[in-house]
């Protein structure tokens, strides 16, 4: 198969995530390989510095026995596969209107501002780029960012700054709630309910 | 108020850890196979009798859904698929069972899977929950270890897998056919029904797809039986609920309540009240984004159960209530709800499709004005030609907003309409 006509590049798995691709496969049935394309999509996405390219989908396909068109219809189909270089940090911010009634157009413009780029843009030492989402699902504690594997939360103008520059000069910022001390999706002040258990150390996640 | 003692999700906020050890001081994994052993038929009756309706929004009792899958094995395999696609604008209860208290929903799996006799079950993840899935994987190790689930799980002889599937992206895989479509390695678009899951699902086989609180409840419910869970709440609206409380409120959470509680104690004892006090209310969307709006006369007094709510032309939906005070642009709300459907749509239906990129181009206009005031029907007509006329109910979802905004704000609009045009007028 050879139709990657722009992208000249080659991809393979490294070892590493060949032997996680066959743990994926292990979770459907044999004859039912094309089940595991969208996690071997995810995987060469992050190994493909955070893109899917033509060869990347070429070398799913054939690992996968699929026709190259079912793989690029995934690909276009699923918002989470990025059809085209992006940033080393990629910002997500959610905008659907619970988000929007707790401030989220202040999320946005500290984003803007401080990053010097728009919705879908990247910046040009290629660090950054900015996306708006759709609903993340964390709605009570919104606005919301999404970066890398966590949710930052309960956000305004000031603790966006903060975490943007937070990224810029490397430092690791704690994921959850930003603005208030309140422990997760629990209310501000502490919980109504299960006073007595919420008392009880048992570690944290 | 819901006493302690009758929550089932004692770990929702993350106090203690959600490690298998934890999850067993809390009472989950307690002699699950003494539920096991008590048979099929009566997993499936106790559930039925607990009342028990999906916590995914349909409400279709879980039970029942349960017994429609075949009593015998023709041979194919039986699946349970769990939908923890979580998206519905508003919702966010199943991240919190999934990241704080994984293993209710892996016993869940075992109890609902053998009431099923399916031989495996997929958790449907969304693909932006990395780090709950994460604690997912992490959890099903432990329960695999420990011999819980696997060859013989919890020693009773009966083989149970369980796996994790992550999505990438796509609100429609809510949908529980286009999730079914998704684990299989496709588009993630609705199937006709029927056939319907439970004879011709994931791979062609027996499948039932139940969400994420729905399974998670169902050990508590076998283990302190179907009368207790009958007992809370109200007749055909029965059990304990997660509430999402989001927007303008003073405290916005996650809270388990008792079914039936009325809407404004719901928000006035979890949420801290309506920001700048009850009277400051404009509305509050119940259900997630895909129900009707209830101006604030309705919210005084409804109660958050499916028939209450239905009553008031709306739904309990996800239990996800989304508050605006009085400082709302209420046209602006929905119209970014109308763009968020037109995102969504995935393409298969025609009317959905198109319909949807009309009703969000309108909508936008709609927020600045600039609209004709004849374009109120003309709206609304789409809205009706959309609804009912698609594969999946997200051509309902997409119409029903914007019908409950002109049901309740029409005058709103209307006169943003005429603001819109005695400016132009004037300039």
């Amino acid at each position: 198969m050879n139709i990657s006509v722009r992208n000249a590049e080659t991809f393979e798995f490294t070892p590493e995530n060949l032997t996680w691709a066959a743990g994926q496969l292990a979770k459907y049935p044999a004859s039912r390989k094309q089940s595991a394309v969208m996690p071997l999509l995810t995987k060469a996405q992050e190994q493909n510095n955070g893109w899917v390219s033509v060869p990347v989908m070429e070398y799913i396909a054939d690992m996968l026995e699929m026709p190259y068109i079912r793989v690029q219809e995934v690909v276009t189909f699923y918002t989470m596969y990025r059809q085209k270089p992006v940033g080393k940090h990629v910002i997500e911010v959610c905008t659907t209107t619970p988000c929007w009634l707790r401030g989220s157009d202040d999320v946005v413009a500290a984003c803007k501002d401080e990053l010097g780029i728009g919705f879908g843009e990247t910046t040009a030492d290629g660090e950054f780029t900015l996306l708006e989402v759709e609903c993340a699902g964390a709605c009570v504690n919104a606005p919301v960012i999404a970066y890398k594997e966590n949710y930052y939360e309960d956000l305004d103008n000031d603790s966006t700054r903060k975490f943007i520059k937070a990224i810029k000069n490397g430092d690791i910022i704690a994921p959850g709630p930003q603005t208030t001390d309140r422990h997760k999706s629990a209310p501000e002040g502490g919980p109504t309910t299960l006073k007595e258990f919420c008392a009880t150390p048992g570690g944290d996640s | 108020m819901l006493a302690d003692k009758d929550r089932i999700f004692t770990n929702l906020y993350g106090y203690q850890s959600w490690q298998l050890g934890a999850a067993k001081k809390r009472g989950d994994w307690d002699n699950t196979k003494d539920i096991i052993e008590k048979g099929v038929d009566w997993i499936v009756n106790e559930m039925k009798s607990s009342g028990l309706r999906g916590r995914g929004g349909a409400g279709f009792p879980t039970g029942l859904k349960w017994s429609f899958m075949p009593r015998e094995s023709d041979g194919r395999p039986h699946y349970l698929v769990v939908n923890a696609d979580e998206g519905e604008p508003g919702t966010c209860k199943d991240r919190e069972i999934m990241r704080h208290d994984p293993h209710k929903l892996l016993e869940g799996c075992l109890v609902a899977g053998f009431g099923m006799r399916a031989e495996a079950a997929y958790i449907y993840i969304r693909g932006e929950f990395v780090h709950e899935a994460d604690v997912l994987d992490a959890a099903i190790e432990e329960a695999y270890a420990a011999g819980l689930i696997g060859e013989n799980a919890c020693g009773t002889g009966y083989k149970f897998d369980i796996y994790v599937h992550r999505g990438a992206g796509a609100y429609i895989c809510g949908e529980e056919t286009a999730l079914i479509e998704s684990i299989e390695g496709k588009k993630g678009q609705p199937r006709l029904k029927p056939p319907f899951p439970a004879n011709v699902g994931l791979y062609g086989c027996p499948t039932t797809v139940n969400n994420v609180e729905s399974i998670a409840v169902a050990p508590t419910i076998l283990r302190r039986g179907g009368a207790w869970f009958a007992g809370l709440g109200r007749e055909n609206n029965t059990g304990t609920k997660l509430f999402c409380i989001s927007g303008h409120v003073n405290k916005p959470c996650n809270v388990e309540e008792e079914m039936g509680i009325p809407l404004k104690e719901l928000i006035e004892k979890h949420a801290g009240g309506v920001r700048g006090g009850w009277d400051n209310l404009l509305a509050i969307i119940p259900g997630g984004s895909s129900v009707h709006m209830l101006p604030k006369d309705i919210c005084d007094t409804v109660l958050m159960d499916f028939d209450s709510l239905r009553a008031e032309g709306s739904g309990l939906g996800t239990a996800a209530v989304i508050v605006m005070d009085k400082s709302t642009d209420i046209i602006r709300a929905i119209a970014r709800l109308a763009a968020f459907y037109h995102h969504e749509s995935c393409g298969q239906c025609t009317p959905c499709r198109e319909g949807t990129g009309w009703m969000s181009r309108i909508m936008a206009r709609m927020v600045t004005g600039e609209a004709e005031l004849d374009e109120i029907d003309l709206l609304l007509d789409v809205t009706k030609k959309i609804e009912g006329h698609t594969i999946c109910a997200l051509g309902d979802a997409a119409a029903w907003p914007i019908q409950g905004l002109f049901r309740h704000f029409r005058p709103e609009v209307e006169r943003r309409i005429l603001a819109y045009k005695k400016s132009r007028n004037a300039a």
